[in-house]
């Protein structure tokens, strides 16, 4: 389907527009003539006693009623509506729009802008920069993150030191503005099935140092090497390069329970940080970036 | 009159039933619309049971009191009035039958997909094809059963009542099937016909004149056969009516584009949205100035008779939420209060204070006679009538004092151009007026619980009564 605002359209759309307004206008006035009486009804009855007054019309309603149709042809002939045309304003909320933002980009971006050039660790010192970025933070990440930044199951927690993919300040300010996807692949065909899956899993326990069935952990460990440290690492500390987790620490994204570990094998995750840094723009995403930091710090 | 006529007796049976549904639906839609209000305001109440989430109980509610209880309460005092004003009996028994049965079957229908999560995602078109295929049977049967009435009729001229129903009901035989169009993939989901900003307008016209048609023209139907019956007085203006009878049936199908303004809808469509709105106030408020002043010259009634009270406050609730309406479908007022409560202020203001109020009030009337009784206590109505305005009241601007807030910590800056309050900031400061707006829905349902016990006092233990059909005046 089109618009309806090209060729033939718009000629039917003004037609019906001007012309439905005329025809209220027209049936208002014609029962505005002619002379009734108040008090008279119009001399039938219904149902036993129901009848009709014709008294005549209220003059301030009818005023009321001729006065939003000439608004409306007024506000036709200056703003869109008449079919596609752009008529005398030449509005539209496209304009609207950009406009309203070249107007908060002179006055608000120079604010912004004085930190762009500083050191993230010097921004983060800042404490009056520091209230811009939280202020920032509380509109566009704690949807994900938390308004206290303590991540929840699948959001990362920003105030641990704890970093998929790294907590240097440029490695944040990456993922702020690039966006970062996480992907753990499912490997349950190929550890073998469940019993595979729960081998690996008693292993990744191990890791952690926790409590686990030495017997299949030790099966587990052989298939780890196979296929899980090409990311983890050989020692299962992680990289930062890929966003692969550290195993061998407290922290898990998804939960750490060994039911949970081994869904998490069997079907893999995706994880994904959204880019922000066209919508943003760099000095705000620099801000952002000197908040969070600061976070861990 | 010949004699044959004499015998002739009014199809109360199909009324009586729509009329009981209407209370028994009535209690159930607000029931689960007080459930909701509680869970906003403590989110625990969803018990963590899917059927019971916010999500799936919420497409109950509008449903079951729209269509529900408004629709049975439409059909009820359609099938009474026209039967009334036609001076004959309803047309055709059986297909009268088949829409109260019918009818029952589609709210049954929703009661049981809704929750479990059957939707087409439309608002108040949630309803899977099948069940949208049964609406339309019946509701073509009701619009032969309706207009086969008045084809038969006995006197010349067709009532103001039946042209308003008339209308109401050949709109939403259109705007249901042309909405509802969509391709099933398999039993419990299809897709719409439409797609993007085309199955947003689609929607939106179908949505707006649910309101218009639906929840206003088939009401000002009841308006003008129960306002001048309670008052014992003719009707204001023959011509007033007439005029806003033709400006409101054609202004309010442009209307729907006012729930997308600054979307991807084009510019030209917003704006006939909006002015066509604007255009709409003063049709409106022909049906307001019509049932008011019907009273003019008879005052005094309404300190006296509560079910007039009933019907007069629910024609002032529409006169102020048709006000209200065209204001917010200005571009500067709706960017305020676009997607806040607001909105469900508005809507609750025109769904509580005219169409459930003008509905109770023509139940009062109607009721105690389709069983040949009289209403049981006149003090109880009184009770109803006080404590539903005082529910409609704290609900209305609980709505209106949380949806401006609303609006102004959504766009509240600081001096460095970043927002004041986070979403959930604002999420927070609705807890108190969503306490509110719980405390007044709590009363109006408390109210309708009064009026259930009133009517069932008034009725228990009658018979059937089918009325004698009148014989014309000339």
């Amino acid at each position: 389907m089109g618009n309806f605002s090209s060729g033939i359209w718009n000629i039917i759309i003004i037609v019906v527009t001007l012309g439905g307004l005329a025809a209220c206008w027209l049936l208002t006035m014609k029962n505005t003539s002619g002379k009734t009486k108040a008090g008279e009804t119009v001399g039938h009855t219904w149902d036993g006693d129901l009848q009709e007054y014709n008294n005549p019309l209220p003059r301030w309603w009818v005023n009321m009623f001729y006065l939003t149709i000439v608004f409306a042809v007024v506000y036709l002939l200056l703003y869109p509506g008449l079919g596609s045309n752009s008529m005398f304003l030449g509005w539209t909320q496209l304009t609207q729009y950009e406009e309203e933002m070249a107007a908060a980009e002179a006055t608000y971006g120079p604010i912004f802008e004085r930190y762009r050039e500083q050191p993230i660790e010097k921004v983060a010192a800042d404490q009056e920069a520091l209230k811009i970025g939280r202020r920032l933070y509380a509109t566009y990440c704690t949807g994900c993150h938390g308004s206290d930044a303590g991540g929840v199951r699948g959001f990362p927690n920003l105030r641990d030191g704890d970093w998929l993919w790294g907590g240097t300040p440029e490695a944040i300010e990456t993922s702020i503005s690039a966006g970062r996807n996480g992907m753990m692949p499912a490997w349950k065909d190929a550890l073998g099935g469940d019993e595979g899956v729960r081998q690996v899993t008693q292993f990744v326990l191990t890791l952690a140092g926790r409590d686990a069935d030495a017997a299949a952990a030790e099966q587990g460990k052989t298939k780890f090497g196979q296929f899980c440290a090409a990311c983890h690492g050989a020692e299962g500390k992680g990289n930062p390069m890929l966003g692969a987790p550290n195993l061998t620490d407290d922290v898990w994204l998804y939960g750490g329970s060994a039911g949970t570990i081994e869904q998490t094998i069997a079907l893999g995750r995706q994880g994904r940080m959204p880019a922000h840094g066209e919508f943003l723009g760099p000095a705000k995403v620099h801000l952002l970036a000197a908040y969070v930091y600061s976070l861990s710090k | 009159m010949a004699d044959s006529t004499a015998q002739d007796t009014y199809n109360y049976k199909v009324v009586r039933q729509f009329a009981v549904m209407t209370i028994v639906w009535g209690i159930v839609g607000m029931l689960v619309g007080v459930l909701i209000a509680a869970q906003l305001a403590w989110p625990a109440l969803n018990f963590d049971l899917p059927w019971l989430t916010y999500g799936r109980l919420r497409p109950l509610h509008t449903n079951a009191v729209i269509f529900a209880f408004g629709g049975c309460a439409l059909f009820a005092t359609s099938y009474y009035v026209v039967q009334r004003t036609c001076h004959v009996r309803l047309f055709c028994d059986k297909l009268a039958a088949f829409t109260f049965w019918g009818w029952q079957l589609v709210i049954l229908s929703a009661a049981i997909t809704l929750p479990l999560g059957i939707t087409t995602s439309k608002e108040y078109a949630e309803l899977e094809w099948p069940i949208d295929i049964l609406i339309a049977v019946v509701w073509v049967s009701y619009a032969i059963v309706f207009l086969g009435t008045i084809v038969k009729r006995r006197v010349r001229h067709i009532y103001v009542a039946n042209w308003f129903f008339a209308g109401f009901i050949l709109a939403v035989a259109l705007l249901h099937i042309v909405n509802s169009a969509a391709l099933p993939v398999s039993m419990w989901k299809s897709y719409s016909a439409y797609s993007g900003v085309q199955d947003a307008m689609v929607q939106w016209w179908y949505g707006h004149n649910a309101v218009g048609f639906f929840l206003t023209a088939g009401f000002l139907g009841i308006m003008y056969y129960f306002v001048p019956k309670q008052a014992g007085r003719p009707v204001y203006s023959y011509r007033l009516s007439v005029v806003h009878f033709w400006a409101l049936i054609f202004t309010y199908m442009w209307a729907g584009p006012h729930h997308l303004h600054y979307t991807a809808l084009p510019d030209w469509a917003q704006s006939l949205g909006m002015v066509f709105s604007l255009v709409l106030l003063a049709p409106s408020w022909g049906g307001m100035i019509n049932g008011i002043m019907t009273l003019s010259g008879a005052w005094e009634k309404l300190r006296t008779d509560p079910v007039l009270r009933f019907l007069i406050v629910s024609v002032s609730f529409y006169g102020m939420s048709t006000f209200e309406g065209p204001m917010m479908s200005i571009k500067t007022v709706n960017a305020l209060s676009h997607y806040t409560d607001w909105t469900i202020g508005h809507v609750h203001s025109g769904a509580l204070g005219w169409v459930a109020l003008v509905s109770l009030g023509a139940m009062y009337y109607m009721i105690p006679r389709l069983f040949g009784r009289e209403l049981y206590s006149l003090r109880l109505v009184e009770v109803h009538f006080w404590v539903s305005t005082i529910g409609i009241v704290l609900y209305i601007t609980a709505m209106w004092v949380a949806g401006i807030m609303q609006g102004l910590m959504w766009r509240a800056v600081n001096d460095d151009g970043t927002l004041t309050y986070s979403f959930v900031e604002s999420v927070e400061a609705m807890h108190p007026f969503y306490v509110i707006r719980f405390l007044g829905g709590a009363l109006f349902l408390l109210g309708t619980l009064v009026m259930a016990y009133n009517l069932w006092k008034s009725v228990a233990g009658a018979r059937a009564y089918d009325a004698p059909v009148l014989a014309p005046s000339h």
